[in-house]
């Protein structure tokens, strides 16, 4: 069995035997942390030059086969998945054992989606947070009971509608670029270049991925499942599901769609609905957050809305800017984390996130303060964390050569970042205003904050670290997928 | 030893059962049902080392080919699984047949399933219509008695009531067909049958007329569109592992009847191809579609189990309906086959989870469900298997049935039924996780924790197993098989 395989049952493993009455948290920690240590391991011996694939045939005819293998990209989603299920099943105190179960699941579905190279174990890994998700949202959740089971159906019908679309999608990658032969997303990117589909396919089958793997990643106009169900979902969940498993739809386009369909992602229709969209998610969205009056449903909007960014560099394609996805993509999945954790102990401790009745929590929790800065800070793309590398890049890549020369006027992509640009402000207006209502000002009547205790502040301090080496020394990420995009931007 | 000999075995054992239940009073109570099942578990085991050779003196009208051999041993798996259900249930039975007081000698309810059984594995074999409709009656006539077992139940009267007529409703357009066929072809035999729906001399209305009542005949015991309506109704009223056997036996036996039926109707060069494979999809999808949307707003499990037998009818209707598909090297009957295999233990499942919380006083209500994660997490466990398998959840053995229909669908361009399927799918998302839902909600304070027995729990995680290696490893049901039937279309 080899070391990828071993990463994704892992967790698997762990769920069962919580399920079959082991100790949940000892379980849940230690399969979080020696998952850490071997997803470590794993970007080591890559960076050693070692391939790590390895692959098992489960059906013959159509072919197959439980492949894994690692490349640059594939490593980026692994360290941020390990990070974030271990800050993930540290926020677990004094909760029934299913919470364990289902964070280990979504953690283990996530890995084998994002280290699977065969598309039918990537599509069926990423489903395996399907029922957990619905389970903790609708009987673990926050707020009333009715609501947060329409929340729970909500998501659970998006994302299960959203992944037979993306079916839909792949079952025509693999017939006509396969030709049925097989699932194998390697033999698959080879074909493609020979098979040469004609534009006008490509842009077809891309814009049903787009539509799939979009509503997973709360594309506009499909986000509408987003924002409530990470307001409600139970702190774990909504970490690794905004920080995490959302990234597999834009993973997905990148790894899958890109590769296999360069001329399907350029045709101007296509292009046209993608800008259209993701202005959407900032423009529409940006304005939807500032109104946010409580900090859960503004970390929500906020995450949908940062999505248009990552869309945007998808747009443009260059390579710069498909780097710059990649590290955001990161970025982000550790910033959300980050910040719905500190919800999370604000909700628990506070019994409300409403801004207006808090105040002035800085003067007894200097150090959730700091990591709330942290957060905030990253994702408005302040320089120096990890996010603004990110955006910059995807700003700069869509006036890349390669997506269109400025000498006739602008194009609709470069409107598309002058709006994008203005998403920065308004990331800056909330979170700046959510930071000064939560943690200054009037101190809040009959309602104190303590700050965390030192043992719980661990993950707090890993994350905050990963978001300030990321932000200092981003060629660390990029250096991983140095020259993987090079010729989806030609 | 042929494989037909095990069949023979079987039916004459059934009958010696019912002699011994007859003539032997003071039997002890458990001894037939225990009996019953350790025959049906011999004549699984025997099955794999029989020979699949046909005796000459049956060829003209029964064949053992790799086929028939996977639906022999599909028959026997269901009906073992029905008995070991029939154990859990058999308290709640004999209370409804008993005239004063449960019943004590309820041992029929055991040996009826050997004959279904035997019918089943003949049917398998057939090569001719009337050999089709021998067994055919000889199953549904059997389960006249079986659904309307629970004799001092009125929805088990009602049900029984209801099957019967339709069931020789259905029986009757099925001969009538069977004739107008005869009379357009001049053959009984299917392969008589495709050597003549190519021929320029038969009659193409004649064979449409045939051909229709034939499909509509099939079409009543697979619960396809429009002649569905008997389902829920019946399943919901017949004793639950009636139910099951109903659902997964019964169902299993008219789809390869079907299947060898419609590769004759539609033979290389046939005249009617075009209108039977059009009758198929549409037949399909409506099935599918109406099987999923009215389970949405089912609360009785029994009931919403049916709508759900009726949906994945539709596609297995839609797989025959697709034909062989080369490019992706699967065949039709593969294709249904291996459906069939990846619906047994879902289906079987659930319905043993449901006697089981029956026997101890939860009814097949939604709402009842709620709370069992406490009172009995594995029980709530191989619910969660189960219905997410129904569900179409990849890495369950019910994806990679749903996928290969798909699959077969979109070669050849149906990109409508398919768009529609996906609906019915879909909805499934809903209707499916809802029980699921409602197992892992909270309970009411004074729940107790929920027994069961070794046989019932041992049978569940054989089940759940089932489900998810087919799921994550489905050549594991070829190599198990040992023949090449399950998908290629090569070797035929």
């Amino acid at each position: 069995m080899s070391l990828l395989e071993i990463i994704i049952l892992l967790p698997l493993l762990g769920a069962a035997l919580i399920g079959f009455g082991a100790p949940a948290r000892l379980v849940g920690r230690s399969v979080a942390l020696i998952n850490l240590l071997l997803g470590g391991a794993a970007l080591a011996l890559l960076q050693q030059g070692k391939t790590l694939a390895s692959s098992r045939v489960v059906l013959d005819t159509p072919k197959i086969a439980f492949s894994v293998g690692l490349d640059g990209l594939s490593a980026i989603m692994l360290l941020l998945t390990v990070l974030v299920t271990l800050a993930a099943i540290w926020q677990i105190i004094d909760k029934p054992a299913i919470y364990y179960t289902a964070s280990l699941l979504i953690s283990g579905g996530a890995l084998g989606a994002f280290l699977s190279t065969d598309l039918f174990f990537m599509y069926g890994f990423h489903e395996l947070a399907l029922i957990p998700t619905l389970l903790m949202i609708a009987i673990h959740g926050h707020g009333d009971a009715t609501t947060r089971r329409g929340i729970a159906w909500k998501i659970t019908v998006y994302l299960g509608v959203g992944s037979l679309i993306l079916l839909a999608g792949l079952a025509a990658l693999v017939i006509y670029i396969g030709q049925g032969a097989t699932f194998d997303l390697g033999y698959l990117t080879q074909a493609a270049a020979n098979v040469k589909l004609p534009a006008a396919t490509q842009g077809w089958i891309f814009f049903i991925l787009l539509i799939g793997f979009g509503t997973l990643v709360s594309l506009f106009p499909m986000h509408s499942w987003a924002a409530p169900a990470y307001a409600s979902a139970p702190t774990p969940v909504a970490m690794l599901h905004a920080g995490v498993l959302k990234k597999f739809g834009l993973y997905g386009l990148i790894k899958v769609a890109l590769p296999l369909l360069p001329l399907g992602a350029k045709l101007e229709w296509v292009q046209n609905a993608l800008l259209l969209m993701l202005v959407g998610n900032i423009i529409v969205i940006g304005l939807v957050t500032i109104h946010q009056d409580r900090l859960d449903t503004l970390l929500g909007n906020s995450s949908v809305m940062h999505m248009g960014y990552l869309f945007l560099g998808l747009a443009a394609g260059s390579q710069i800017a498909l780097n710059g996805v990649v590290l955001l993509m990161f970025a982000h999945g550790i910033s959300i984390a980050l910040l719905f954790a500190i919800c999370g102990k604000l909700r628990n401790q506070l019994g409300t996130l409403q801004f207006d009745k808090l105040g002035g929590l800085a003067a007894n929790a200097p150090f959730l303060s700091l990591m709330f800065a942290f957060g905030a800070f990253a994702s408005i793309g302040l320089p120096g964390l990890a996010n603004f590398a990110g955006e910059v890049m995807v700003f700069v890549g869509t006036f890349d050569p390669s997506v269109g020369s400025l000498t006739s006027g602008l194009k609709n992509i470069h409107w598309a970042t002058i709006f994008g640009l203005w998403g920065v402000v308004m990331s800056a207006v909330y979170m700046l205003r959510a930071y000064r209502k939560l943690f200054f000002g009037k101190p809040s009547s009959g309602l104190f904050m303590s700050d965390l205790v030192s043992s719980q502040r661990l993950p707090f301090v890993l994350l905050a670290v990963v978001l300030l080496v990321a932000g200092c020394y981003p060629g660390f990420l990029t250096g991983l997928i140095h020259g993987m995009f090079v010729t989806a931007a030609n | 030893m042929s494989a037909h000999n095990i069949e023979i075995a079987l039916a004459v054992a059934a009958v010696a059962l019912l002699g011994l239940d007859a003539f032997v009073p003071t039997l002890k109570r458990d001894i037939i049902p225990k009996l019953s099942i350790g025959l049906v578990g011999l004549a699984l085991l025997a099955m794999f080392f029989a020979k699949g050779d046909t005796p000459a003196y049956l060829a003209s009208y029964y064949r053992i080919d790799s086929i028939a051999m996977f639906y022999k041993v599909f028959a026997l798996v269901a009906t073992l699984a029905a008995l070991i259900i029939a154990r859990e249930a058999d308290p709640v039975i004999a209370h409804f047949t008993g005239t004063e007081g449960p019943s004590t000698r309820i041992a029929e309810f055991y040996i009826l399933p050997l004959i279904v059984c035997v019918g089943l594995m003949w049917m398998a074999s057939a090569q001719d219509l009337i050999s089709v409709f021998v067994p055919l009656e000889l199953v549904t006539v059997t389960f006249y008695v079986l659904v309307a077992f629970a004799r001092r139940s009125a929805v088990s009267l009602e049900a029984g009531v209801k099957y019967l007529i339709l069931g020789a409703l259905s029986t009757g357009i099925l001969v009538y067909g069977i004739a107008w066929i005869y009379g357009a072809t001049g053959s009984m035999t299917f392969a008589g049958i495709a050597k003549a729906v190519g021929a320029a001399s038969t009659s193409k209305s004649a064979l449409i007329v045939g051909a229709a009542l034939l499909l509509a005949g099939l079409g009543f015991k697979v619960a396809a569109a429009p002649f569905h309506v008997w389902v829920p109704d019946v399943y919901q009223g017949a004793p639950t592992p009636v139910t099951a056997f109903l659902s997964v036996g019964s169902k299993a036996g008219a789809f390869i009847v079907l299947t060898r039926a419609v590769q004759a109707l539609t033979a290389t060069g046939s005249q009617i191809s075009g209108e039977v494979q059009t009758t198929l999809l549409w037949s399909g999808v409506i099935t599918i579609l109406f099987g999923s949307l009215a389970a949405i707003t089912q609360t009785q499990i029994k009931r919403l189990l049916g709508y759900s037998s009726i949906s994945h009818a539709g596609f297995i209707l839609l797989a025959l309906a697709a034909g062989d598909s080369a490019r992706f090297g699967i065949s039709s009957e593969g294709v249904v086959a291996f459906y069939l295999a990846t619906y047994l233990p879902m289906t079987m499942l659930g319905f043993l989870l449901l006697a089981v919380l029956r026997s101890q006083g939860v009814a097949e209500e939604l709402s009842q469900l709620q709370g069992l994660s406490k009172r009995s997490p594995g029980m709530a466990f191989a619910l969660a298997v189960a219905f997410a398998s129904l569900a179409g959840l990849p890495l369950t053995a019910g994806f990679i049935g749903k996928m290969l229909v798909f699959l077969a669908a979109v070669d050849k361009g149906w990109y409508g039924a398919v768009g529609l399927a996906v609906v019915g799918a879909a909805a499934g998302f809903y209707y499916y996780f809802r029980p699921i839902l409602a197992a892992y909600s909270a309970g009411k304070p004074e729940d107790t924790a929920l027994r069961w027995s070794l046989p019932a729990k041992a049978t569940a995680a054989v089940l759940v197993l089932a489900i998810v290696t087919l799921g994550v490893y489905p050549k594991a049901l070829q190599s198990a098989l040992k023949q090449n039937i399950v998908l290629t279309s090569a070797g035929k």
